[in-house]
């Protein structure tokens, strides 16, 4: 064997059939999981609470983006909770805002990234041959490759350069956009590889041979009968890569390269962190805690999804 | 053997071709056009001057010529000039390329010498209390933004301590290796406290298959004493796909050592990439970033050897 047929046995994750009962089982067994249970109870709280982030504008009668030049490095106060930044600005609703930008961009590009990886791993395993081999070098050269280095300069490009109109391309809202494009072109490689894996076993099932005798095509094989069986790992994977995505957006955006201001993200929250450290240390404090929070968060729901999902894989 | 080297060595080049045109590409996307530069720092240069400044230097001509021309030179030895260091690319990466090792090597072994020890730990009490505490630590570890880290070092060790350097190389007019020590530590403590719950995870579930194996039970049946068995039999056997994890994560690892380099101001070439990205010296940074793929690409193929050396089952295709 091969180190590369090593890995893809590790990610060949066996699937069970589903039945209506499965899903209460699999909600019992999520229940045992505690850090995961915490987990999700935190993320909650924290959707509720950047859902709510307008309530807590209109309370406070202030916006995210409003610069007090006056009153830079307030301390806490009942009119700034958390105090001011730089400019002035309300540093709690920045955090909530930030926390929607932060939590938007992670969820989408997970998602993208799964869809993304989802159909190259069901191609490459059901159709095998060259096709496989092709797009299983591109995922491993992919993997291979130093990202965070590629993704600076892929956010660093001028986007007026690719014919876009200037006041577009340098538009903040074209940041967000351009940083769910970039992570997600990179973020695919986990998903394709898992789903090749389930795929590979799963199209020597019996039911795929029944699908393939009654003249079903390959389209409606892979889509409509292996990929709910391949479900499990998709969503563990994806609940998993959330995590990353989040630490990516949050590093890019810090390096002035991801979402621009004055959207405000948790990452570009901290982007004048360093220099004014001296000044304000608790600036450079709530953004990173929350960004640990949610990251350790997701990847402790990734671990029980996993387990609940995948009980074979628990206590062999 | 041979053959599988070659086959390996070959699409690892394919994959070096692809990623240059790639980043060639790019950086002929990038904002502030060398001649743009030059016109704008200079009111004495009229458009038909930069015109025939771009006919001159070939900028006119299709971007796949170009790269051709480029790729000529470069395999000839001639990789051009930093614009923001005035001297040949190569003379600026050597010494960067330096720092980089000793960071990256000095972390990685402060990282290895937690993760085995605390991943073999946890996989001898699974399930365990300790094996609880020691995979929060680790997903934690995953979970942690590296550059806040390193933000949080310098507030507590710089900052409210004052113990050591918030960043740099040295200090001006002292020499020694007990004053670059001073300025290794927060970087070494961050890039390493990055990498190290992933190899805890690792390690843990490498050592647990280790120890399902019949040669343990093997072991265990004529006698050998568990200490023995644990360190002599079910360790080395563990650390097979370990050695392999640790030259696959060399891209991660790199990934971790640009935000470091950067946050500390250490000289190396995670700092020179995004500097020369930042500062539009785009020879030096395609340049910086093409070295940096190679040795990502070497240390996998690196990867597939050792593991092949080291796991005799292993037969290549």
């Amino acid at each position: 064997m091969s180190i590369r047929e090593v890995m893809a046995a590790e990610d060949g994750v066996e699937t069970m059939p589903r039945h209506e009962s499965m899903a209460r089982l699999t909600f019992a067994r999520f229940l045992e999981h505690r850090m995961a249970v915490a987990s999700a109870v935190l993320l909650f709280v924290l959707v509720v609470l950047v859902a709510a982030a307008p309530l807590f504008a209109g309370a406070l009668g202030l916006d995210p983006n409003d610069v007090d030049l006056l009153n830079r490095f307030a301390p806490p106060s009942a009119d700034h909770p958390l105090g001011t930044d730089e400019l002035g600005r309300d540093v709690l609703l920045r955090l909530l805002y930030g926390g929607r930008v932060s939590l938007i961009v992670g969820l989408v590009t997970a998602l993208i990234a799964g869809l993304i990886g989802t159909v190259i791993g069901l191609f490459a395993g059901y159709f095998g041959g060259w096709l496989d081999a092709l797009l299983m070098r591109i995922t491993d050269s992919v993997i291979a490759l130093p990202l965070l280095p590629l993704l600076i300069v892929m956010a660093a490009v001028d986007l007026g350069k690719l014919g876009l109109p200037p006041d577009l391309a340098t538009s903040p809202e074209t940041s967000l956009y351009r940083i769910v494009l970039i992570i997600a072109l990179v973020g695919w490689t986990t998903v394709a590889r898992l789903v090749r894996g389930a795929t590979l076993s799963l199209r020597e099932r019996e039911y795929v041979l029944a699908a393939v005798s009654q003249g079903a095509g390959s389209l409606r094989i892979m889509f409509g009968h292996i990929l709910p069986n391949a479900i499990s790992p998709i969503i563990v994977a994806t609940t998993l890569s959330v995590g990353t995505i989040i630490l990516l957006e949050s590093v890019l955006s810090f390096l002035g390269l991801g979402i621009q201001p004055p959207i405000a993200s948790w990452g570009n929250m901290l982007n004048n962190a360093q220099e004014l450290i001296y000044e304000a240390p608790a600036l450079a404090f709530y953004p990173g805690v929350l960004i640990f929070l949610t990251v350790i968060a997701f990847n402790f729901l990734g671990d029980g999804l996993q387990d609940a999902l995948d009980p074979k894989a628990l206590r062999r | 053997m041979t053959r599988y080297l070659i086959r390996r060595g070959l699409e690892s080049l394919a994959v070096l071709l692809v990623m240059s045109f790639a980043i060639y590409g790019l950086m002929g996307l990038m904002p502030g056009d060398p001649i743009d530069v030059m016109v704008q720092s200079d009111p004495n240069l009229t458009p038909a001057d930069a015109a025939r400044l771009k006919a001159l230097y070939g900028l006119d001509r299709p971007i796949g010529e170009r790269y051709l021309n480029w790729l000529g030179a470069a395999l000839e030895g001639d990789l051009g000039y930093s614009r923001l260091n005035n001297r040949p690319v190569l003379e600026v990466l050597g010494p960067r390329l330096l720092n980089t090792i000793l960071l990256m090597g000095l972390s990685l072994a402060v990282a290895l010498a937690i993760a085995v020890p605390v991943g073999v730990l946890s996989a001898l009490r699974p399930y365990s209390k300790t094996d609880y505490a020691i995979n929060f630590g680790a997903l934690a570890g995953i979970s942690i933004p590296v550059f806040w880290l390193a933000l949080m070092l310098i507030v507590v060790f710089s900052v409210q301590l004052g113990w050591l350097p918030a960043g740099g190389m040295q200090t001006i007019g002292s020499e020694g290796w007990l004053d670059r020590a001073k300025y290794l530590i927060l970087p070494v403590l961050s890039l390493s406290l990055a990498s190290v719950g992933g190899f805890t995870r690792f390690m843990r579930a490498a050592m647990m298959e280790s120890m399902r194996q019949d040669y343990i039970r093997t072991a265990r049946a004529k006698g050998v004493p568990e200490r023995r068995v644990v360190y002599k039999h079910a360790l080395r056997n563990a650390m097979i796909p370990v050695v392999t994890i640790l030259a696959l994560s060399f891209g991660t690892l790199f990934s971790g050592a640009l935000i470091t380099e950067t946050m500390f101001s250490y000289l190396g070439m995670g700092k020179l990439i995004y500097d020369s990205i930042m500062g539009n010296d785009y020879n030096l940074a395609l340049v910086s970033l093409l070295f940096a793929t190679f040795l990502v690409l070497l240390s996998n193929l690196l990867a597939d050897i050792c593991y092949a050396w080291l796991d005799p089952r292993v037969t290549y295709r």
